[in-house]
């Protein structure tokens, strides 16, 4: 498959945009990525950044309430939005027709979107709900994403709950929503990302009609969060009131996404030689072999991998049955893990792999909000949405000795476990 | 927060230019046509093949009819699908998914009362070797012992975990609700059931109902369709029976009823679901119902969102929309809200409803409606899986692909009256029927007080 063709230019206000045409389908996808995440929320302020997201969809100087989501829809459009570590994401696929009014939608709500009381309110109870039914009314709620960073991270900004606490939530002021506004919404501290089905002239022509006069305002000096490794292993309890079985989750540092990303990717693929399928080594040890788990599985980043600078995680999180300790999974994990360490996988192992991840990139590639969200998240995170395009030879370029590599480093004596136990369970 | 200075809310919400116009839309080309082919295979497989290149790889669609009426075909089916790709006489587990992972594929199997559902995508390279795995799993599953014993216990524990999931307590409230003992609603076998499950009658269902008559396999990607289904032929040619897959019974027609409160003690949120009959697709009026739903509650700028969302906040999600079973057609209605505003989640659910036929949708409502259900279909079917997903449904329906080109004309078509005509036909609140899950001791004073619930056991 060709290459596709990326055009990448900043306006005057220093909005950075992608455009990637392709004429396969009469759609679009255009996606806005803002440069802050839920680890920019300042202390008492948890879950801030999802909620200010949903405030973003409550109307703008030209749109009351509601009218955002009519536009896109009634455009024959799908819309949503996600918060995640390091970046906000915003985005729309549509006919090809509505392009001109998606770019609208989105350069309205970047130049005034109408922050009122009312819709505070309301949101943080819509917000209040949606934590209810990923977290507080379900098993497993916010296992491990929510559960994991905290034994692992010691600062604040890693650590906290990115959904935020209710009290933080009710908390929130309407002068919150405007200085957040102000300090991370600027249009130099997002990237404008079109996709699709468009003639590149005539696009970037409307992305200057519509975003060129969002004032400037400075994009906020990037803050580090780097924090020691830790100097041990660290362990952590939650008990589940839903869950029926034990769990565990297995929280390591790994490489910096950004500035190692070679090393990066070899830890994915080192994900996939232990979970990915039947024939991977933990699959085949632990629930086939020893039979003392009932699903595993393994991965970089905790909503999934390139959604984050550095620090990032590697985790491994298993369902087990009661009569196994978790240290024995452990063990055994651990044993795998060395094995791996000292014999790295062969040729065929590492094939299978990059065959799959291979197939996996083309398959998002395919989905036009999928693309969109990607070529934008490369742009924000790595100045360089045209590395999406070359992540399958990086990949096919993992050595057997860069895994082992990659397993060496997941050392016992610097990771997270944390231990989930049903509430009937140590009755 | 960070900002050492910063606007007012106030002041960020306006400029010196005021609100703008919305843009109008620019022109839309139609998609482009695909070529593609539908026949049934001498065994009696419906194929429908569709070359769609946009990527180099298939996706694989493979549907059979899987109902039974045996006290233990639940379980069995369950184990069943854990087990088929466990080993076969040629290949053990760890050489399937050796072999599927090297073509970059992926196989999956899911059952329900309904069907047995495999679906597997590839690299289009690696076509040969899937057609290969697929035709050994369908001929020669092997389901020997350790793996049935395992895969039954692996499947005891996520029954475990799926019976503590708060959508599947409703999901199994609501079918019992609905249509009693009917074997439709064995969606989630019992785990004693599965702990009975022996590999010989795993074995005899596989070879009793893993049948090629009746079912379909849908197949897209960079593929050429007629030279597809010869390979396929080829590749299938062994799987054959003179007997045909099982189909459901069908469902009974559903009246409505008072909604059952069904107890969850301590529950932080409840679980609103309510249910009509429907009209199938081939309805000459199911594109008038489908508008009307989605004014309802299809998509997010419906009325039941724009009520218990955005002006309440009762709710994080609000959604109605149909369920196709056999030769029948349902609406489904779901919320989850807090446990304090549940009775009155439930009034103003009921209150769109009756507000649907009497004040019916305006000729705005209607056109976006229509904009997006055309809008919408076009982009689920411009990637691959979207595509052959779309399609398989539409081929256990006994639809094919000139039913989804057909169906923008259709939906351009429907008129303002039609649509309303459609919602007080199939909206009116006496027709559902259906289940409120949720902590009884907080919530029942108020759904008795709201009226229409039944208080009692599941």
């Amino acid at each position: 498959m060709a290459v596709p063709e990326l055009h990448r230019f900043k306006l005057d206000n220093g909005l950075r945009v992608v455009l990637a045409p392709d004429p396969t389908a009469p759609v679009v996808g255009v996606a806005v990525h803002y440069d802050v995440g839920f680890r920019s929320e300042p202390e008492g302020r948890t879950g801030f950044a999802h909620l200010f997201e949903h405030l973003m969809f409550q109307g703008s100087e030209s749109l009351e309430k509601l009218a955002h989501f009519r536009h896109v829809q009634s455009s024959g459009g799908t819309f949503n939005g996600s918060t995640h570590p390091d970046y906000t994401d915003y985005y729309e696929v549509l006919p090809a027709a509505a392009l001109e009014r998606a770019l609208f939608l989105e350069a309205d709500r970047m130049r005034a979107p109408k922050l009122t009381q009312e819709n505070l309110a309301n949101q943080i109870d819509v917000v209040k709900e949606e934590i209810r039914l990923n977290v507080l009314n379900r098993p497993y709620g916010g296992f491990p994403w929510i559960l994991l960073p905290p034994v692992l991270y010691s600062t604040f900004a890693n650590a906290h709950n990115g959904y935020g606490d209710f009290v933080d939530l009710e908390n929130a002021t309407l002068d919150d929503c405007a200085a957040f506004f102000d300090t991370f919404y600027a249009p130099a501290n997002a990237v404008l990302t079109v996709a699709g089905d468009f003639e590149v002239g005539r696009a970037r022509e409307l992305v200057e009609k519509h975003f060129g006069d969002v004032p400037f305002r400075p994009a906020p000096p990037r803050r580090s969060f780097a924090e020691p490794r830790p100097a041990e292993e660290l362990r952590g309890f939650h008990t589940d009131p839903h869950a029926p079985l034990p769990a565990l989750a297995v929280g390591y540092r790994m490489p910096d996404p950004v500035g190692e990303l070679d090393a990066y990717v070899a830890n994915l693929v080192l994900a996939g030689v232990l979970t990915d399928g039947d024939g991977s080594r933990l699959q085949q040890r632990l629930v086939h072999r020893d039979a003392i788990v009932t699903d595993i599985g393994a991965g970089a980043g905790l909503f999934g991998p390139f959604e984050a600078r550095d620090p990032d995680t590697f985790s491994i999180t298993a369902i087990h049955a009661p009569e196994v300790t978790g240290d024995r999974v452990l063990k055994a994990i651990d044993e795998e893990i060395d094995l791996l360490a000292t014999t790295p996988p062969d040729e065929r192992e590492l094939a299978k792999v990059t065959a799959r991840w291979v197939a996996g990139l083309h398959s998002d590639h395919d989905r036009m909000v999928s693309r969109t969200l990607a070529l934008g998240a490369f742009e924000l995170l790595y100045d360089d949405a045209s590395l999406v395009h070359g992540l399958a030879d990086r990949f096919a370029a993992v050595t057997a000795d860069d895994v082992a590599a990659a397993a060496k480093a997941l050392r016992p004596d610097s990771r997270a476990v944390l231990i989930v136990q049903p509430e009937g369970g140590s009755k | 927060m960070t900002a050492v200075q910063h606007r007012s809310a106030q002041e960020i919400g306006r400029t010196e230019r005021g609100p703008r116009p919305v843009p109008p839309l620019g022109g839309q080309r139609a998609a482009a046509e695909l070529s593609h082919v539908d026949t049934v295979l001498p065994n009696g497989l419906r194929v429908l093949a569709v070359r769609k290149d946009t990527v180099p790889l298939v996706e694989v669609r493979l549907s059979i009819p899987f109902a039974g009426t045996g006290e233990l075909h639940a379980a069995t089916a369950e184990v069943l699908a854990e087990t088929i790709v466990t080993g076969t006489a040629r290949r053990d587990r760890v050489a399937i998914d050796t072999e599927m992972a090297l073509i970059g594929g992926e196989l999956s199997t899911v059952v329900d009362p309904e069907r047995l559902a495999i679906s597997a995508s590839a690299l289009a390279s690696g076509l040969p070797t899937l057609f290969d795995v697929l035709a050994d799993l369908l001929t020669e599953a092997s389901y020997v012992d350790a793996e049935v014993a395992r895969e039954s216990a692996r499947l005891i524990e996520r029954l475990a975990i799926a019976r503590t999931q708060p959508r599947t307590i409703a999901r199994e409230a609501l079918q019992r609700r609905r249509y009693g003992n009917h074997p439709v609603t064995r969606e989630v076998p019992e785990a004693e059931d599965v702990a009975k499950v022996v590999p010989e009658a795993v074995r005899a269902l596989h070879a009793n109902a893993v049948l090629p008559r009746n079912s379909t396999l849908v197949i897209v990607g960079d593929v050429d369709p007629d030279a597809v289904v010869a390979e396929l032929e080829r590749a299938l040619g062994d799987w054959a029976s003179d007997k045909s897959a099982n189909v459901l019974p069908d469902l009974p027609e559903l009246t409505g009823g008072e909604v059952l409160l069904v107890p969850r003690p301590g529950a932080v949120q409840s679980q609103l679901r309510l249910s009509a009959q429907a009209l199938r697709r081939t309805d000459p009026r199911y594109a008038h119902l489908q508008l009307a739903n989605l004014a309802y509650g299809g998509y997010f700028s419906s009325r039941l969102v724009e009520n218990i969302r955005e002006d309440k906040g009762y709710t994080y999600s609000a959604h109605s929309g149909f369920e196709f079973t056999g030769n029948t057609a349902t609406l489904l209605v779901d919320a989850d809200t807090a446990t304090d505003v549940t009775a009155a989640a439930l009034l103003e659910t009921r209150y769109e409803l009756a507000r649907l036929g009497l004040v019916p949708p305006t000729a705005d409502e209607v056109e976006s409606v229509r904009q997006y259900a055309i809008g919408s279909l076009g982009i689920s079917i411009s990637s691959q899986t979207g595509l052959a997903g779309q399609l398989s449904a539409l081929a256990q329906a006994g639809l094919g692909f000139e039913w989804l080109a057909g169906h923008p004309e259709r939906l351009a078509a429907v008129t303002a009256e039609e649509v309303a005509e459609a919602a007080l036909d199939f909206f009116a609140p006496h027709r559902f029927t259906g289940v409120v899950v949720g902590d009884a001791d907080t919530i029942g004073r108020g759904l008795e007080a709201v009226g229409g619930v039944a208080i009692g056991a599941a």
